[in-house]
C-alpha cells in the first residue's frame, strides 16, 4: 500500500513577524482573518485590535511566527475583501513590547 | 422615494442585475422574500426538492453562461444543506451568490427555531459573505455580492438576511446601478516579456491549462499560442475542451488518471507554461516529482496561487486572456519539429487505451457510442467516479463550456442538477449527464424537478452496483479488503425513474443497445438510459495517490 503522504510541514522558526492590517470595521471581519490562520493551525501569538478615524475601519495587530507559509498566507490576507491593505514589520516593531505590561 | 420592503428591494436588485431564473426551496426564515419573488414578472423559480440540488441547479446555470447565478434557501437545514454546493463552487471558482434566510436579528444567538450561524459556517467555503443588519444594507450587499462573485478569480458569496430586514420597509430613491467585474490588474509587461523569451528558447516547452483559461474566455488565443510556439499542450481536469482533444498539439488531461504518454512528455519538459491552473495534486502528483527539469511560467488572477506549490521562474499575476494577449505578438512562430516529433513518438509508444471502446456495452464503448449520436453542441454533465474519469479520458470534447464535473471537491451528486441547470441555461442544446449508482443515488430527488420542468436532459447511468472507484482503491492498495464498497440490494432504476415521471430505458434489455441508446438520445425531453458495467473495470492508468506521476500503475 502506497500511503499518501505530504511532505512534511517546515518547523516555524523563532523569529517573530508583525503584521499590519487596515480592514473595515464591522462584525465578522476577525472571524474571516483568524479563520485563515486557524485553518493551518498556524498560531497567532498576540492580536490587537482598535477602530480608527471615524470607526469605518480598524487597524489590526498580529504577531506570528516566521515560516515558509507565511508569504502565502499574506497573500491570502490580502484576497479578502474586507482587508484594505496588509503590512509586514519585523519583530522590533514596539506594538507589542508596549503592551507587555498589561500581561505580567 | 420608492416604498418597499427589503424582500421588494431583493427582488428588484436580482431583476436589475439580470437573473432570470433561480433555484431554491421555500422556508420560514425566507418567506418574505418568497412572497415579492411571486410578484416577479422577470424571474422563473425553479423549486428544487432538496437544497443541495438548489444549489447545483444555480452552478449548472453558471458554469455554463459564466455569469453569477443564484440559489436559496431558508435559515438552519435549509441553509446547511447548500453547504456541499457552495464549498464545490468555491472550489472549481464558480461565480455564484447564494441567499439564505436568517432569524429574525433579535432571535440572532439565542439558538431559536431554525437558527444556524450560516455565516460563520460558510467564512472558509466563500470567496466572501454577508449578515444583512438592515434593508437599507441591501442596496449595497447585493451589487457587491454579484462584482465580488464575478471579479477575478470567480467564486461563491453568500447573502444571510434575517426576516425582519426582509420585512423592514425602506425608502429608496435610486436604485444602484447593475454590478460589473472590477478592472482586471495591472499587467506586468516585463514579466510578460520574459516569460515570451523563456518560450522563444525553450527546446521541449509545454503549455498547462487550467480552468482560468475557461473562466477568462481565454480558450481561442490558448489554441492560439499554442499553434504559434508548437507547445504540446496538456489540459486540467477543469479544462477540458479549451482544446479540441483531437487537436493535433493536445496530450490530453494529465495527472492521476491522464495517458501514460502526457505525464511523460510533462516529464521531460524544460519550459513548463502553467495558464490559469493551481497545480492541485491530482494533476501534478508529488509535486517534488513534478516537471523536474522544467522553468516555470505561471500566470494566474489569484496572486496567492502563484508559488503556492512550485515555485515559478516567471510568475504573472493576470487575467489569462489579458496576459495572452499580451503574450502572443512577443511569442516567434515556431515549428518545434524535433520535440513535437518526440511527442508523437511517446504518444504512439505509450497512448492512451480504450478497451471494448467498439461495444456499447463496456464502460468506454458506451462513452463512445454516446458522443457518436451527438455533435459539439451537446454538454456534458458528469458526477463523480470512474464513470467521470472514464468520460474525461474518452468524450472528445471540443469547446470550451461543454464539459461540467466537479473537480476540486469531487462532490457525488453533483450531476444531476448540474445538468438541470445547464439545461434551464442553454434550453436549445441536449445536455447529457453521465453518472454511476452511487452518485445518482446522492441527488435522485432531483427527478422530480426534472420531470417538472420537463427539460432536455439524458442521464446515463453507469450501473455496477458499487462505490467503483472506492472498490478500485480497495482492490489496488488495500489488500482486495473490500469493504463497504459494494451494494447488497440493487434498485430498479428504470421504475424509480418512471416513478417520478421521467421515461426510461434499458440497455441491458435492448437488443440493438446503440440504437436503442441514439433513439433515446434524439427524443427531446428528459430520459434516463440505464447501463449495467462490469464492477471489475477500473479506471487506468492509475496514479496512486501521493505516488509521482511517472509511477503510473495500468494502461
Amino acid at each position: 500500500m502506497i500511503e499518501q503522504v505530504s511532505d512534511p510541514l517546515p518547523q516555524a522558526g523563532y523569529a517573530k513577524v508583525v503584521l499590519e492590517l487596515d480592514v473595515n470595521n464591522h462584525p465578522g471581519v476577525m472571524s474571516h482573518i483568524c479563520n485563515l490562520f486557524a485553518r493551518r493551525a498556524f498560531n497567532v501569538e498576540g492580536i490587537l485590535c482598535m477602530p480608527v478615524s471615524d470607526g469605518k475601519r480598524s487597524r489590526i495587530w498580529l504577531l506570528v511566527f516566521e515560516d515558509q507559509r507565511l508569504e502565502q498566507m499574506v497573500r491570502q490576507l490580502e484576497k479578502l475583501e474586507d482587508v484594505l491593505n496588509v503590512r509586514r514589520h519585523g519583530a522590533e516593531h514596539e506594538v507589542f513590547e508596549r503592551l507587555e505590561g498589561f500581561f505580567h | 422615494m420608492m416604498q418597499m420592503t427589503g424582500a421588494q428591494l431583493m427582488v428588484r436588485l436580482l431583476e436589475r442585475q439580470g437573473v432570470r431564473t433561480v433555484a431554491g426551496i421555500p422556508g420560514g426564515a425566507i418567506l418574505p422574500f418568497y412572497d415579492a419573488l411571486s410578484g416577479s414578472e422577470h424571474i422563473h423559480h425553479v423549486l428544487a426538492r432538496h437544497e443541495q440540488g438548489a444549489g447545483f441547479i444555480a452552478q449548472g446555470m453558471a458554469r455554463v453562461s459564466g455569469v453569477p447565478q443564484v440559489c436559496i434557501a431558508s435559515s438552519g437545514p435549509g441553509a446547511t444543506n447548500l453547504v456541499t454546493a457552495i464549498a464545490d463552487a468555491c472550489l472549481d471558482s464558480i461565480p455564484m451568490v447564494v441567499i439564505t434566510g436568517q432569524v429574525p436579528q433579535a432571535m440572532i444567538g439565542t439558538d431559536a427555531f431554525q437558527e444556524v450561524d450560516i455565516y460563520g459556517i460558510t467564512v472558509p467555503i466563500t470567496k466572501h459573505n454577508f449578515l444583512v443588519r438592515s434593508a437599507q444594507e441591501l442596496l449595497e450587499v447585493i451589487p457587491d455580492a454579484f462584482r465580488i462573485a464575478m471579479s477575478g478569480r470567480p467564486g461563491p458569496v453568500l447573502i444571510d438576511v434575517p426576516k425582519d430586514v426582509q420585512n423592514q420597509l425602506v425608502a429608496v430613491a435610486e436604485f444602484p446601478a447593475p454590478a460589473v467585474a472590477d478592472p482586471a490588474p495591472q499587467l506586468d509587461l516585463a514579466a510578460v516579456e520574459l516569460a515570451a523569451k523563456m518560450i522563444n528558447e525553450a527546446e521541449q516547452p509545454v503549455l498547462y491549462l487550467g480552468g482560468g483559461v475557461v473562466a477568462s474566455g481565454a480558450a481561442p488565443l490558448a489554441v492560439q499560442l499554442a499553434e504559434q510556439a508548437g507547445l504540446p499542450t496538456t489540459m486540467t481536469l477543469m479544462a477540458l475542451g479549451a482544446m479540441p482533444m483531437d487537436h493535433p498539439l493536445s496530450i490530453g488531461m494529465l495527472g492521476m488518471h491522464g495517458a501514460r504518454y502526457t505525464n511523460f512528455v510533462l516529464e521531460e519538459a524544460d519550459v513548463l507554461v502553467c495558464v490559469g491552473a493551481r497545480f492541485d495534486d491530482r494533476a501534478i502528483g508529488r509535486a517534488a516529482q513534478f516537471c523536474p527539469n522544467a522553468k516555470i511560467v505561471h500566470i494566474d488572477i489569484d496572486r496567492s496561487e502563484l508559488h503556492k506549490i512550485k515555485n515559478a521562474h516567471v510568475a504573472i499575476h493576470a487575467n489569462v486572456k489579458c496576459a495572452l494577449e499580451a503574450l502572443l505578438p512577443r511569442v516567434q512562430a515556431t515549428l518545434r519539429k524535433r520535440w513535437l516529433s518526440h511527442v508523437d513518438s511517446l504518444k504512439t509508444r505509450f497512448p492512451m487505451q480504450f478497451p471494448g471502446q467498439d461495444d456499447p456495452r463496456t464502460h468506454y464503448g458506451l462513452i463512445q457510442a454516446v458522443a457518436a449520436a451527438l455533435d459539439d453542441r451537446a454538454i456534458v454533465a458528469t458526477d463523480v467516479g470512474q464513470h467521470q474519469m472514464w468520460v474525461a479520458q474518452a468524450y472528445p470534447f471540443r469547446r470550451p463550456r461543454q464539459w461540467l464535473t466537479s473537480g476540486g471537491l469531487g462532490t457525488m451528486g453533483f450531476g444531476l442538477p448540474s445538468a438541470l441547470g445547464a439545461a434551464l441555461a442553454e434550453p436549445g442544446r441536449t445536455v447529457v449527464c453521465f453518472t454511476g449508482d452511487g452518485s445518482f443515488k446522492m441527488n435522485i430527488q432531483e427527478l422530480a424537478t426534472l420531470a417538472e420542468e420537463g427539460l432536455n436532459v439524458k442521464i446515463v447511468l453507469m450501473n455496477n452496483n458499487a462505490l467503483g472507484l472506492v472498490y478500485q482503491q480497495q482492490t489496488l492498495f488495500y489488500g482486495q479488503r473490500l469493504f463497504a464498497s459494494k451494494y447488497r440490494t440493487e434498485p430498479d432504476f428504470v421504475k424509480i425513474a418512471e416513478g417520478f415521471g421521467v421515461p426510461a430505458v434499458d440497455l441491458d434489455l435492448a437488443d440493438n443497445p446503440r440504437a436503442a441508446l441514439a433513439e433515446a438520445l434524439h427524443r427531446p425531453g428528459p430520459c434516463l438510459i440505464h447501463a449495467t458495467i462490469d464492477r471489475e473495470q477500473f479506471v487506468y492508468p492509475m496514479v496512486p495517490p501521493g505516488a509521482a506521476n511517472t509511477e503510473m500503475i495500468g494502461g
